[in-house]
């Protein structure tokens, strides 16, 4: 995606010739599209149809606008941890236009767009990150004089797929938080005609990004989503249920303070603050920056960053989910990080369902509640 | 001859959104006005929030500077609250802060600035064997041969074939502005994609240590990465081994990749030192403290001001002298448009005053950028690498002095060389190597205290609200990558009651003030500055990116008699 880090694959060629001639064989192509398979949480029987259909492809158009943010989640991206997803994925896109990277600028950076969109047309992948500024006429970002929401509907008009990177794009991020001064929202309040695929996280970890992209190219539709919108293989699962500290919080081993005795033995975090029980990601599965660690690991609690309106529900960020001491936090935290995403997922037992915490529930007959319980804070911050 | 009203918007390769327009007249640049296009109110949504969450909220100002502001805002917390970390954390964010820099630097030479003097279509007609005889000469980095750039020009001659240019498109190519020969053109094409790689790896620092990048994780009082050699889940050996390889594969791109780049592009463009020097004022608040950030004489690149460009005299830098204008930015001040305010005073209300969209032209609108107009005892200030320099040579750093007279001594100029665009670029080379040299003392501090059974990596006693005064206010600095930058915050009952940051690209990319004084991005375009072809404004993204330029960092604002944000319940 970023530059042509090999051979770059000319018009005429399939991918299995481009592939041959960058020395790729056919057997570690293979292997490629099974370790996809699994990234995707796939049964390996697909992996011959997966291995068809990006052979056949040509290098389909991306192209990238940049709302109002950070460009962290271009950075990001940039930082693509799996080599060969990174060879082979974002090396066989065009990205037609990415204001971080591209060469030209004003009026030509303009005409690489439009010429983009017009060449491409109901073909190309539209990736956005960034909020759009709605209040006092979206005047808070513009681009090239235009504003950022008449931006985006020009570039989603066209465009085959729209892919929200990062929390900006996915409901508004940081600027949407209380009192939201610019009246920022995601691409999905604004695009309805067609689907929207959330790529949540501040930012988000570049394999999930990249992993979406292959799934649309190798199936022609985009991956499971729950329903915020969000990829299922990526976001189907609590950071709780996933952790490698789960362990500690299931013998009671906690960290009662930064570099404590707990923290040098690397216990758990739940009441340092931790988000891990309310939070979906794949942060304990596919790490950061090529698998080197990711936050729990270092020793610092989840923010909570894939979910919705975390800077208003998940602050202040060190004060633990609902306070509960001793015997049966398992049960609390379990229903508070239920409920507390409930509504901006696919639902407690739906998620829950794949988790050991559910079955046990299920063999102890315990309720799944549908609202926190009244003694708990829940009510941090307004919505 | 009639003048000529030109935009370029948006200016590419920088971080956000930034607008410049001109007045060409003569092929040269007769007037200049820089907009910063994007507003958030990030400071605004701070108030009533817990202080040892603001790192968290202002590092998402931006996120190519990921770091810069969460320690500004640890270093205010704890200055507001009379924090003292311990040395193996502050010695712990001088490798992740170092690491930024080094990183962020290669970075904007390589992706975001190269391609203003590198020509990537003429690198097809080079002679690989040719380039292979330069690398060889300026570098003993391995990847040198015929053969690999070879590949690299086959890799490039095929992707221009196809058709499909990406981000090659549309790109300024065969501009006459261009002066490589192909040879060292095809050199910096093939580096660009080596830096891709490069800094994916070095970066991973910043996850040992934070967890992820970008936007790892910081503490108040510290940093949450504890150490314990005998553990798998903490900092320990293996870690460190890791840590210390990064470091020394960050020095080796530095000093055999990037830095003979650097001097070797640079000879081919001399005439660039003396173009858009602009504002002749130099700020630097000193970086990479080697002691408690508290004693100033311990960093490593030292605090103070320049003025007039008069090298030999470097007076101290306070902070109080520090004022925001508003008079040609989109907000209003209570005392109306004429007065400056210092941080701690700031009040801002947004009031967007110039055309409808879509814009025609801003030139000619009194108010016409979300940037206020930071000012330094009502001067206005350059920041960054060159500011840094620039001080520490007056301070007589020695390393600064060595790599300087090194640089204008291979490019046969005098020390006046400096002020210009070419001036910005090389002092970020300058300090990138130094700081590619220091990261392995930090390192060797770091291995020698846990050696000596020093394993403390934060500091608790202050960590509970209850322990803190009914009211506090606190002042963090920080020399960031880009410069300068402060954040300035009040706290009240245990909640942010005040937070203002005055940023780097804040005060190069400030309009005019009061008195009518350009900004930097402005007085440098103005400053003996060409312009050959105003439909391919190449020579204008020269001198902005010679900044690089950060917009997101830039625009901020807090309203002091804001609405409350919210009534935090705590448990």
């Amino acid at each position: 995606m970023l530059a042509p880090t090999s051979h770059p694959w000319t018009s005429d060629q399939t991918l299995a010739e481009h592939l041959e001639d960058r020395g790729v064989s056919r057997r570690e192509f293979l292997d490629l599209c099974g370790k996809l398979t699994a990234m995707l949480g796939l049964a390996s029987v697909v992996t011959p149809r997966m291995a068809r259909a990006l052979e056949q492809m040509r290098r389909p158009s991306v192209v990238w606008i940049q709302l109002q943010e950070c460009t962290g989640c271009v950075e990001s991206v940039i930082r693509t941890s799996e080599p060969s997803i990174g060879d082979l994925v974002l090396d066989t896109i065009s990205l037609d236009f990415n204001h971080t990277l591209m060469a030209a600028a004003g009026h030509a950076a303009e005409a690489a767009l439009h010429s983009a969109m017009e060449a491409n047309a109901g073909q190309y992948i539209l990736v956005v990150t960034g909020s759009v500024p709605l209040k006092d006429d979206g005047i808070y970002t513009t681009i090239a004089g235009r504003t950022a929401k008449e931006v985006l509907e020009e570039a989603a008009s066209g465009a085959a797929a729209v892919i929200a990177v990062g929390a900006c794009a996915h409901w508004g991020n940081i600027q949407a938080s209380n009192p939201n001064p610019t009246g920022a929202v995601g691409v999905s309040d604004i695009i309805r005609d067609k689907p929207v695929v959330n790529i949540a996280g501040c930012p988000p970890i570049s394999d999930v990004v990249t992993a979406t992209v292959v799934h649309f190219l190798t199936f022609g539709r985009m991956p499971a989503l729950d329903i915020d919108g969000r990829p299922m293989f990526a976001y189907g699962k609590r950071i709780h249920d996933q952790c490698q500290r789960r362990a500690h919080f299931d013998a009671g081993q906690f960290v009662d303070g930064f570099d404590d005795e707990g923290a040098r033995k690397g216990w758990c975090l739940y009441r340092m603050g931790c988000k891990g029980p309310a939070s979906f990601s794949p942060c304990p599965i596919f790490q950061w920056n090529v698998r080197t660690s990711w936050p729990i690991g270092a020793g610092h609690p989840c923010l909570g960053c894939t979910e919705r309106r975390f800077w208003d529900t998940m602050t202040p960020f060190y004060e633990r989910l609902p306070q509960v001491a001793g015997f049966g936090v398992e049960r609390r935290v379990d229903v508070f990080g239920g409920a507390l995403a409930i509504g901006v997922t696919a639902g407690v037992a739906a998620h829950a369902a794949a988790t050991g915490i559910h079955r046990a529930r299920q063999r102890k007959q315990l309720p799944v509640m549908q609202k926190p319980p009244q003694d708990a804070e829940v009510n941090r911050g307004q919505d | 001859m009639a003048r000529t009203k030109l935009v370029v918007d948006p200016i590419t390769r920088i971080e956000g959104h930034l607008r410049i327009e001109v007045q060409a007249e003569d092929g040269r640049i007769a007037d200049a006005w820089a907009s910063s296009t994007q507003f958030r109110g990030i400071e605004l949504i701070m108030q009533g929030r817990d202080p040892r969450d603001a790192w968290a909220f202002t590092q998402r100002i931006c996120g190519v500077c990921t770091v810069v502001h969460a320690i500004a805002s640890l270093r205010a917390v704890e200055d507001a609250l009379d924090i003292r970390i311990p040395a193996n954390a502050n010695t712990i964010r001088n490798i992740v802060l170092g690491m930024q820099f080094i990183q962020d630097h290669v970075i904007h030479f390589y992706h975001l600035h190269a391609l203003d003097w590198v020509d990537v279509v003429s690198a097809l007609s080079a002679d690989p064997a040719a380039t292979s005889n330069i690398a060889r000469s300026i570098s003993p980095w391995p990847n040198n041969s015929a053969t690999y750039f070879a590949e690299v020009q086959d890799r490039i001659r095929r992707f221009v074939e196809s058709g499909q240019l990406g981000i090659f498109s549309n790109g300024y190519w065969g501009h006459p502005a261009y002066k490589l020969p192909p040879e060292v053109n095809l050199l910096g094409v093939a580096h660009y994609l080596e830096a891709l790689d490069w800094q994916r790896d070095v970066i991973r620092v910043h996850t040992i240590f934070g967890g992820k990048n970008p936007h790892p994780n910081f503490l108040v009082g510290g940093m949450a990465s504890a150490i314990n050699i005998d553990s798998t889940a903490t900092i320990n050996a293996e870690r460190l081994t890791d840590i210390h390889d990064m470091i020394k594969r960050a020095r080796r791109f530095v000093e055999e990749v990037y830095w003979p780049d650097l001097v070797a592009i640079a000879g081919f463009y001399k005439e660039w030192a003396s173009i858009g020097g602009g504002v002749d004022n130099f700020m630097a608040c000193g970086e990479f403290p080697e002691d408690d950030i508290r004693n100033i004489d311990s960093y490593y690149l030292p605090q103070g001001i320049i003025l007039g460009k008069n090298i030999g005299e470097v007076l101290p830098y306070d902070q109080q002298l520090v004022k925001e204008y508003v008079t040609h930015s989109w907000y209003e001040y209570e005392a109306g448009d004429q007065v400056g305010l210092h941080p701690f005073e700031g009040e801002t209300k947004a009031r967007y005053s110039g055309p409808p969209t879509p814009w025609e032209y801003l030139q000619g609108e009194d108010k016409y950028t979300w940037m206020k107009a930071p000012r330094y005892n009502e001067m206005p200030m350059q920041v960054g690498p060159l500011a840094r320099m620039l001080v520490a040579y007056g301070s007589g750093h020695e390393g600064a002095r060595e790599l300087v007279g090194e640089v204008l001594g291979r490019l046969g100029v005098g020390p006046e060389a400096l002020f210009s665009t070419l001036g910005r670029t090389a002092a970020r080379g300058i300090e990138t190597v130094l700081l590619a040299r220091r990261m392995e003392k930090w390192y060797d501090d770091l291995v020698t205290r846990i050696k000596g059974g020093d394993t403390a990596t934060f500091n608790g006693e202050r960590w509970d609200p209850s322990t803190w005064p009914a009211s506090a206010q606190g002042y963090g600095y920080q020399d960031a990558p880009r410069g300068n930058l402060g954040h300035w915050i009040r706290i009240d009952d245990g909640k942010i009651s005040h937070y203002q940051c005055v940023v780097p690209s804040t005060w190069n990319c400030s309009p005019r003030d009061a008195a009518g004084q350009m900004g930097p991005y402005e007085a440098s375009l103005t400053d003996n500055h060409p312009l050959v072809d105003p439909e391919r404004p190449l020579e204008i993204l020269r001198t902005i990116h010679s900044f690089d330029p950060c917009m997101a960092c830039g625009v901020h604002v807090l309203d002091v008699n804001g609405t409350p944000v919210t009534e935090v319940k705590l448990p």
